[in-house]
């Protein structure tokens, strides 16, 4: 296992990168500590397979420097850095039993054939398919393919780190959970460093201690799935996490409160310096919705089960609140804002408040 | 939902029945009518039963043509096989480089048999011949129209020539069609370039594969066209296929009753060693 030091990273496609637009990954610097679970969180197309690819050596950075515990290894192969990686499409060889499978990446490593049996057998343990052993690969359904591309990644057990990408797309929902448990499980025992992406919020923030959110090619926030929720660091964290997102509204600050048209919100503290377009962003977990506060009209009420969505229109913007089952939209609604909820945005970044 | 019973739509099946009628089913009686009578001419018919049968099954030329046919298959699969899964696997896989490579493999393959014959037939001639005349002059003796050594070789040039090609295109398909992830995951277990070959390129090309050996063996079981505009199946007999056989025999001597025989006895062995074929590696696929 390594602490990885993604130090300064920026990759384009194209031959000559003039602008900032043409790099599909903006400078990236950031350090994976060894034995952490990592989730790289984004939309299509915001550069977090790139950065996988790049630390596992599939994909040479532009520019930038890749660090194993220390050492240079930007220039090293696939191979020398000794990484373990997780598809979306499970890759098996299904001329090859499952057996066979997980003992190809120890055998074109030359291991002793002695050893290559043993770590294989432990390996088929831990992924649940040790009678299947003989069968061919061929046969198997979805889940227990991505088991084997798992295995092959955990039987050599020097790898620097395990990297997934996006492995449970083509997996059923129930067995995403099992897949997604085991994993976790298989983290806490031997303590692999684990760099897995996904557009999934859900998996990301059960299966990671830290999550990273990517948008557009950087990086805008890492965090603990908490941080991620109660203090988005830029807007896009707050609608990308969450369901629904956050409520962004444009409004003014003087002191501490905001303005969002004729209505004035308290603020827990005033913004330290902020300057651009201000927004004010809330959860709509911290939307109450009651009888006091600013008059909303409500527009749809989605009924999810455990809770109830309420869709409205605040001074002209919609605005979501989440309410509890029983609980009901009153004949003159009116919302507040909890102060613990409220983050006030300059351009899209979070700035903080003062006493 | 209630299923709709209508016997009408028989009659879009009609024309393809009738198209298969015209080319196949009747000409192909016919055949079998000519191979159990005999005739002088004019129109007159002896019955002859199962004699013509019996007379090719004894006859030393048939079986030597076969013999013939048989190592001219397996010396050409032995060769287009592996070198066209070779040049499939040089080829480039993006870039301007796909055209070119994907057009100049095309072109052997557009050329009409007759004229491959004929650009063979010129260009192993040891007088006017580039190939012939340069092939002699570095003083190695060749000339295919006396020497049956020379003629097999250039026969067998010509069809590896001619044909390669298609097993490159067959493989080629085989080959994009494996997703990257597969070559990338080969990367992380540390494979070496001959197992990614093994165990991920040769089983994708399994099924194209089998057809490329298939269309190539029925092929060169039934080749006329070329051998008999370069060599004309000699010299002497030394590179007289079956179906030149057949054809010498049928408007040759005009042996209509033989010749009918020896198409069906003919036709049954290419149906045979298909089916043989085929299911041999099938199977062999399956219990993998």
């Amino acid at each position: 296992m390594a602490r990885i030091d993604v130090n300064h990273i920026r990759h384009s496609y194209l031959p000559n990168p003039r602008t900032d637009a043409d790099f599909a990954l903006k400078e990236v610097h950031h350090i994976f500590e060894d034995g952490g679970a990592y989730a790289l969180l984004g939309p299509s197309g915001c550069g977090k397979t790139s950065l996988l690819n790049i630390i596992s050596g599939l994909l040479h950075p532009s520019h930038g420097r890749l660090l194993f515990d220390g050492k240079d290894v930007t220039n090293l192969s696939t191979q020398e850095r000794n990484i373990a990686q997780v598809f979306q499409f499970p890759v098996i060889y299904d001329t090859m039993t499952v057996y066979d499978n997980l003992a190809f990446p120890l055998r074109n490593r030359g291991v002793p054939e002695a050893d290559v049996d043993r770590k294989v057998r432990e390996t088929l343990e831990m992924i649940d398919l040790a009678s299947w052993a003989k069968k061919k690969a061929r046969g198997l359904t979805a889940d227990q393919k991505q088991k084997i591309s798992l295995g092959r990644g955990l039987v050599r057990s020097d790898v620097n780190a395990i990297l997934f990408d996006e492995p449970l797309t083509v997996i059923d929902p129930h067995m995403k959970w099992v897949l997604r448990s085991q994993l976790k499980q298989l983290h806490r025992r031997f303590g692999y460093t684990m760099v897995y992406v996904t557009h999934d919020q859900t998996e990301a923030l059960t299966f990671a201690d830290q999550v990273v959110v990517m948008y557009d090619g950087g990086i805008v926030q890492i965090g603990t799935p908490a941080e991620l929720f109660e203090r988005p660091r830029h807007t896009f964290v707050g609608y990308f996490i969450g369901s629904p997102g956050m409520n962004v509204m444009p409004v003014a600050i003087e002191g501490k409160t905001a303005m969002l048209g004729a209505q004035r919100i308290e603020l827990p503290g005033a913004p330290k310096a902020a300057s651009g377009a201000i927004e004010l962003g809330i959860r709509p977990e911290y939307v109450r919705l009651g009888r006091d506060g600013m008059a909303v009209q409500v527009s749809k009420i989605e009924d999810l089960g455990r809770h109830k969505v309420v869709r409205a229109k605040l001074e002209g913007r919609d605005i979501a609140a989440v309410i509890g089952e029983d609980e009901t939209v009153p004949a003159d609604p009116r919302v507040r804002f909890d102060p613990a909820g409220i983050n006030i945005y300059a351009d899209s970044w979070r700035v903080e408040m003062g006493a | 939902m209630e299923k709709t019973w209508n016997n009408k739509a028989w009659f879009l099946v009609l024309p393809v029945l009738v198209l298969v009628a015209f080319s196949a089913v009747i000409p192909l009686m016919t055949v079998v009518n000519y191979s159990v009578q005999d005739t002088f001419g004019n129109n007159v018919f002896f019955w002859a039963g199962t004699e013509w049968f019996e007379e090719l099954l004894s006859s030393s030329r048939f079986w030597e043509a076969m013999v013939r046919n048989l190592i001219f298959s397996f010396i050409i699969l032995a060769i287009e096989v592996p070198l066209g899964i070779f040049i499939a696997l040089n080829m480039p896989k993006k870039g301007w480089g796909v055209p070119v490579c994907l057009v100049l493999m095309a072109l052997p393959l557009l050329i009409p048999w007759n004229v491959v014959g004929t650009i063979w037939q010129v260009f192993g001639r040891n007088d006017i011949g580039l190939l012939g005349y340069y092939v002699n002059a570095l003083g190695i003796d060749y000339n295919y129209v006396q020497d049956s050594f020379d003629a097999w070789v250039t026969v067998i040039i010509m069809d590896v020539w001619h044909w390669t090609s298609l097993v490159v295109l067959l493989c080629y398909a085989g080959l994009v069609s494996i997703p990257d992830a597969f070559y990338q995951a080969a990367k992380i277990d540390g494979a070496s370039r001959w197992a990614v070959f093994r165990y991920i390129q040769l089983p994708k090309m399994n099924r194209v594969l089998l057809i490329a050996v298939l269309l190539r063996f029925m092929d060169s079981f039934m080749i006329y066209t070329e051998p008999f505009v370069v060599t004309g199946g000699g010299p002497g007999n030394s590179t007289t296929f079956l179906s030149i056989d057949l054809v010498k025999t049928a408007l040759g001597q005009f042996d209509l009753g033989p010749a009918a025989a020896m198409s069906l006895v003919y036709f049954l062995i290419v149906l045979l060693l298909s089916w043989v074929f085929y299911t041999v590696m099938t199977n062999y696929d399956a219990e993998r």
